[in-house]
């Protein structure tokens, strides 16, 4: 009685050993991603996990367990805060604004017009343009004796003396959220291009039918059948300007005072240049816990809204 | 304004002939204003990619008169020369040439060998092991940075490591340590099982009943049928590997082994003030991508418009 369950336990363990060494090619096949996976992916979540835990140092041998005491200091490091700060400063300035001018250039685009191959090509250079370079272009641009827009901002008489936008505290940041703009917007474009292709004209038509004017029709048809476009390049754009680190790198090394100081920026002084790996793993979750509490939101909000035709 | 432009315009031609001449002005009105964003948009989008090859073939003299001239004086490929005679400038490109290919073509054969494991194959623990890649895709990739680091300084027997993975710097500062943690992507075998789903079944089935293991029905049958979404990966992958610049600026110390990112990034910060070379060398960091794009445009647009690949 004792026995019967078991050897049908067994027996299925045995079907189970005998399947898999007959499909044994199957994962030999998986070999090379799962040997990566498990080694950078599944380990290494787990071990960042356990660094956070601990005072760990790559130049100090002794790497004590200390509890909570990254996360905690983490709540009181100031230029932490200031780094967290100033990412969401980023965020909230760059999304927006790219998002708003890729619908805007996707919305001009979606008419019969000529050279509109062309016209997109145009608007998506910048994206295929090196970030590094961007960044190389753009400092140049904003140079305050001789850049490019001071140059035409003067020649405008929009301002009245040169401006060294990259060294002032409070245009540093904007000035590479427009860095970042100028590279993403093209990407922004070609999704939202592709998400208003995909609307049927009958809804513009019926809509037209019933009398909504121009506006009437952006409002109710093309926004809500657009929305999942527009969810997705929201959640894309969102966990991508948490992570801006080589425009900063580049142009202004988080400076000037730690106003571009953000949080991956501030995690790569730590880890690689102080070696606080410990520190530098709290700082890692940290950014994983905003990333996803950003991501949760933006899924409640537009399932709130979503609307069926 | 656009929504009613395009009425204006889509609209079949008995339509637009049962228009008052009065509407019909005010289409052309509305078609002139959007052409006329359009380019100046355009105009200032490029404006700052055109500013870097004027640049690029001036003199630091010409470069810095003021007003700007977009239309070089005494046009010069000097500074390309000067620029590639600098030291291990040409090895930068040879870097990240190599590793951008390798990466490229590991992924390619690595991602999509996957994809069809996990799509055309039904083996114990498929679900779950799919599951799993797929719930770890969303972790934002610096929570895994700082492990990746240490697994490579102490893989072992490499880079003056002990068999203990001690001593040396394992696969820091190395190739391997560029190329292996890239060579498989999550994203890129997701997005390579959805395109497999559309070779169908019977096809394996009839291959299989030939006498076709599992390997040939892989290499022969469903790889030719994925050549659309291969070619959009490939492409994509050598782009985001010739532009990246963290990871390297994270593993790579030797001025030998920079990639051109890495080597532009650190240039700039020696060479405060040789703009001209910086531009000379920034345009031609962007000509492979930028000309692979070109080339490959009309399919590149359709995958980022699927997939949001960038």
């Amino acid at each position: 009685m004792v026995a019967a369950p078991r050897s049908k336990g067994a027996s299925a363990a045995r079907d189970l050993l005998r399947q898999m060494r007959k499909e044994w090619t199957a994962y030999l096949f998986l070999s090379p991603w799962f040997i990566l996976f498990s080694v950078f992916t599944l380990f290494s979540v787990i071990f960042s996990f356990y660094l956070s835990f601990h005072e760990w140092n790559i130049l100090e041998p002794q790497k004590p367990f200390v509890g909570l005491q990254n996360y905690i200091q983490l709540l009181h490091d100031s230029l932490f805060l200031e780094s967290v700060g100033n990412t969401l400063y980023y965020t909230v300035l760059s999304v927006p604004l790219s998002m708003v001018l890729g619908l805007l250039i996707a919305l001009m685009l979606n008419n019969q017009i000529r050279a509109r191959g062309l016209f997109r090509t145009m608007y998506y250079v910048p994206v295929v343009t090196p970030l590094v370079v961007a960044a190389i272009i753009w400092k140049w641009v904003y140079n305050g004796d001789y850049g490019l827009l001071n140059y035409y901002l003067l020649k405008l008489h929009i301002i009245g003396h040169p401006i060294g936008w990259l060294s002032d505290p409070n245009l540093a940041m904007p000035s590479v959220v427009m860095v970042s703009v100028w590279k993403g917007v093209g990407f922004q474009m070609v999704v939202f291009l592709a998400g208003l292709q995909a609307i049927p004209q009958e809804f513009y038509d019926a809509a037209k039918v019933d009398g909504a004017g121009v506006f009437n029709r952006f409002r109710h048809v093309t926004i809500p059948l657009l929305a999942p476009t527009t969810f997705f390049v929201a959640v894309i754009s969102v966990i991508g300007s948490f992570q801006v680190f080589t425009e900063i790198f580049i142009m202004t090394n988080g400076g000037p005072v730690n106003r571009t100081t953000t949080i991956v920026y501030y995690l790569y002084q730590t880890a690689f240049k102080e070696f606080d790996m410990g520190y530098a793993s709290a700082m890692a979750y940290a950014l994983f816990a905003i990333v996803f509490v950003f991501t949760l939101l933006q899924l409640r909000y537009f399932r709130r809204r979503e609307v069926e035709y | 304004m656009a929504v009613l432009s395009r009425d204006a315009v889509t609209s079949s031609a008995s339509v637009a002939r049962r228009r008052s001449l009065g509407s019909r002005l005010r289409g052309m009105g509305w078609k002139l204003l959007l052409y006329a964003v359009l380019i100046a948009g355009v105009m200032i989008f490029i404006a700052p990619f055109a500013w870097m090859i004027t640049a690029s073939v001036q003199s630091l003299e010409d470069m810095f008169s003021w007003p700007p001239s977009w239309i070089p004086v005494n046009p010069t490929f000097a500074n390309y020369a000067q620029f590639f005679q600098q030291e291990n400038v040409a090895r930068w490109f040879l870097n990240s040439a190599f590793v951008a290919i390798s990466v490229t073509a590991l992924q390619l054969f690595f991602n999509s060998l996957a994809a069809y494991t996990f799509e055309k194959r039904r083996f114990p623990g498929r679900e779950p092991l799919f599951l799993l890649m797929l719930g770890t895709m969303m972790i934002p990739g610096q929570v895994t940075l700082i492990p990746a680091y240490l697994i490579l300084k102490h893989v072992p027997l490499f880079g003056g490591n002990n068999l203990l993975g001690q001593g040396g710097h394992g696969w820091l500062d190395s190739y391997w340590g560029l190329i292996a943690p890239a060579s498989v992507s999550a994203f890129g075998i997701f997005l390579l099982r959805q395109y497999m789903k559309s070779v169908p079944n019977e096809l394996l089935d009839a291959a299989r009943i030939d006498g076709a293991g599992s390997f040939r029905i892989y290499w022969q049958v469903v790889l030719p049928l994925c050549m659309p979404a291969l070619a959009a990966m490939g492409i994509f992958t050598f782009t985001y590997e010739w532009d990246d610049f963290f990871w390297p600026l994270i593993i790579i110390s030797s001025d030998n082994l920079f990639t051109v990112q890495l080597g532009l990034a650190t240039f700039i910060v020696k060479n405060r003030t040789i703009w001209n070379l910086v531009m000379a060398g920034s345009v031609v960091a962007t000509l492979p991508v930028l000309i692979a794009f070109l080339l490959f445009q009309r399919h590149l647009i359709k995958g980022i418009a699927l997939t949001g690949l960038r």
